[in-house]
């Protein structure tokens, strides 16, 4: 258990009455890259709001069971802002800050402390490399966040999670609005994160969990249905759940 | 085959008469302003000069110029900014980031509302019983300006409340998400993007200020007092009192008299807001989103 980097346990989340999470238990293991595939309204994305809290300012929503990060449960944390500074997220749907793209990649480090030009001016330079937008932005690293292409700033916010330098990154969806080339350079840079980081990829691509994750969870309606190797899933004879194995092949979902 | 259809025209022309109307309901809106301007500046234009601005008052107020109450209104309306911009950003911010939604915050809402709808007169016996009385501040420049500013600020504190709400809640979830604390993210990201629409209450503050009547008659605006405020302490003459008293309480004023004052009392809050909408345009063009 205490190699784990997140360990859950029956853990169920519910909005006001709706469970949207029920007795759910797996781990994820340090330095690997653990993937979440199943349908639309899962439970996917209400897992990785509980790994840093989100709870906390998402109205109605709670959580019972157990949720270690780093050995750690997630409640025992009384200082939330220690516990996320260490979690990188990207949703779905990017959010640039009304701020320059350098601002917004400099604004997690400057919470940390950083205050040096240089040292910024090499993190933004860094993380933006990383997520494959130095090229389109270097010219113009004062003009606004939120003025970039979709795309854009879908790789600003993996770009300023980078920044934050986690221990843990959640991923949810990221490529929902990136193109498909640099989608796989974004996926060959997740690929060398390992190396630094566990990084948890909720994806409804089915190969891109395939490419990248080392394990993959299925979730359904709100149940954990399955961890397993990734490949497993793709195994003619792997003795995988017959629900997984719908899903992964296409015949429902 | 794309030809309108009768329906089409139908719909065109029902637009075409809404808006007509609408023009229509703006442009007379906009009569009474240009009316009230034109009078002033035909009766009153005359009196402009710098002499006019620059001296005081002679003769029982029936000559002379404006400049004690053009200075005292100034005093006023700076003191009443300063005091009420500060509290009221802070209780906004207060209510529209970190106040939980309960009793005790729908009923402070609910005194704010109220607080805006109280006649200016309940105020001014409020300002003089709790300033000048109670606190002894006497009928002073700083028992007027804090009364203006309980007066006005519902007004602050409702703009800069819509202000910080018309900030994407997606931008605080961003900032939280990476560790900010709620003040880091005001900061840094909210607060910055709020400033025009907070402006915009300071903008009708200072318009509301600068032409009350009431609330300083009792609290700390003089009659006649043909010298200029030495500290907060003093009485001093106010444009808005000194119009009402040359308008109705002094015999034999030439007729021109009141139109010029009422005329540099517009010009001071156009001024003022020219400066603040000047402000805010600019505030605007760097809008970041
Ligand atoms: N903020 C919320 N308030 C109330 N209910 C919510 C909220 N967020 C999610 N839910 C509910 O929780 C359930 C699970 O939602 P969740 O977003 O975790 O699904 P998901 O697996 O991420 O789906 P998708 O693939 O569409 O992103 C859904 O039934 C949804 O309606
Ligand atoms: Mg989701």
């Amino acid at each position: 258990m205490s190699d784990a980097e997140i360990a859950v346990r029956d853990l169920t989340i519910r909005y006001g009455q709706h469970v949207a999470l029920k007795g759910a238990s797996f781990e994820v293991r340090p330095h690997e890259i653990f993937g979440i595939i199943g349908p639309a309204n899962s439970g996917k994305t209400s897992f990785l709001k509980v790994l840093n809290r989100m709870d906390t300012f998402t109205a109605g929503m709670h959580f019972e069971g157990q949720v270690e990060v780093g050995g750690r449960d997630v409640r025992a944390w009384r200082n939330l802002y220690a516990l996320r500074r260490q979690i990188g997220v990207v949703f779905p749907l990017p959010v640039g800050l009304p701020l320059s793209v350098y601002d917004n990649v400099a604004f997690a480090p400057r919470l940390a402390g950083v205050r040096a030009k240089a040292d910024l001016n090499v993190i933004v330079e860094g993380c933006l490399r990383r997520a494959a937008l130095w090229d389109e932005v270097k010219d113009r690293l004062n003009a606004l966040g939120s003025l970039l292409s979709g795309g854009q700033q879908q790789r600003l916010t993996i770009a300023r999670a980078l920044s934050q330098k986690p221990r843990i990154l959640l991923l949810d969806e990221f490529s929902i609005a990136v193109d498909p080339v640099t989608t796989m350079r974004i996926e060959a840079v997740l690929s060398e994160l390992k190396a630094e980081m566990t990084i948890v990829l909720v994806t409804n691509l089915v190969q891109q969990a395939r490419r990248l994750a080392d394990r993959t969870a299925f979730f359904l309606m709100g149940e954990c249905v399955t961890v397993a190797p990734t490949e497993q899933f793709f195994l003619r004879d792997a003795d995988l759940d017959p629900r997984a194995r719908d899903y992964v092949e296409g015949r429902f979902g | 085959m794309f030809e309108a259809t009768d329906l089409n025209r139908r719909d065109a022309r029902t637009q075409r008469l809404v808006r007509a109307l609408f023009l229509l309901m703006t442009v007379l809106l906009a009569a009474p302003v240009l009316l009230i301007l034109g009078v002033l500046l035909v009766k009153g234009g005359t009196m402009l000069s710098w002499d006019f601005l620059f001296t005081e008052p002679t003769n029982g107020m029936t000559a002379g110029g404006v400049l004690p109450a053009l200075v005292g209104t100034v005093w006023l309306v700076a003191i009443a900014l300063l005091a009420s911009v500060p509290v009221g950003v802070a209780a906004a911010v207060y209510l529209s980031e970190y106040a939980p939604d309960n009793v005790l915050t729908r009923v402070i809402n609910l005194a704010i509302i109220n607080l805006a709808g109280v006649p200016s007169i309940v105020h001014a016996l409020f300002g003089l019983g709790a300033f000048v009385i109670f606190f002894g501040f006497g009928t002073s420049i700083l028992a007027a300006s804090l009364t203006l500013a309980i007066m006005t600020l519902p007004v602050v504190i409702v703009a800069t409340r819509e202000a910080l709400q018309a900030v994407p809640h997606a931008f605080r979830e961003a900032c939280w998400n990476m560790g900010a604390t709620r003040w880091q993210t005001i900061w840094r990201v909210v607060l910055p993007n709020a400033v025009s629409g907070i402006l915009t209450g300071v903008i009708l503050e200072v318009s509301r200020t600068a032409g009350e009547t009431a609330p300083i008659m009792f609290t700390g605006a003089a009659f006649f007092l043909p010298f200029l405020p030495a500290s907060v302490f003093d009485q001093t003459m106010a444009m808005s009192l000194h119009l009402f008293v040359i308008a109705t309480q002094v015999p034999d004023v030439p007729e021109a008299l009141p139109y010029g004052v009422a005329l540099v009392l517009i010009g001071m809050v156009l001024a003022m807001n020219a400066l603040s909408i000047g402000l805010r345009t600019w505030l605007r063009q760097k809008k970041k989103w």
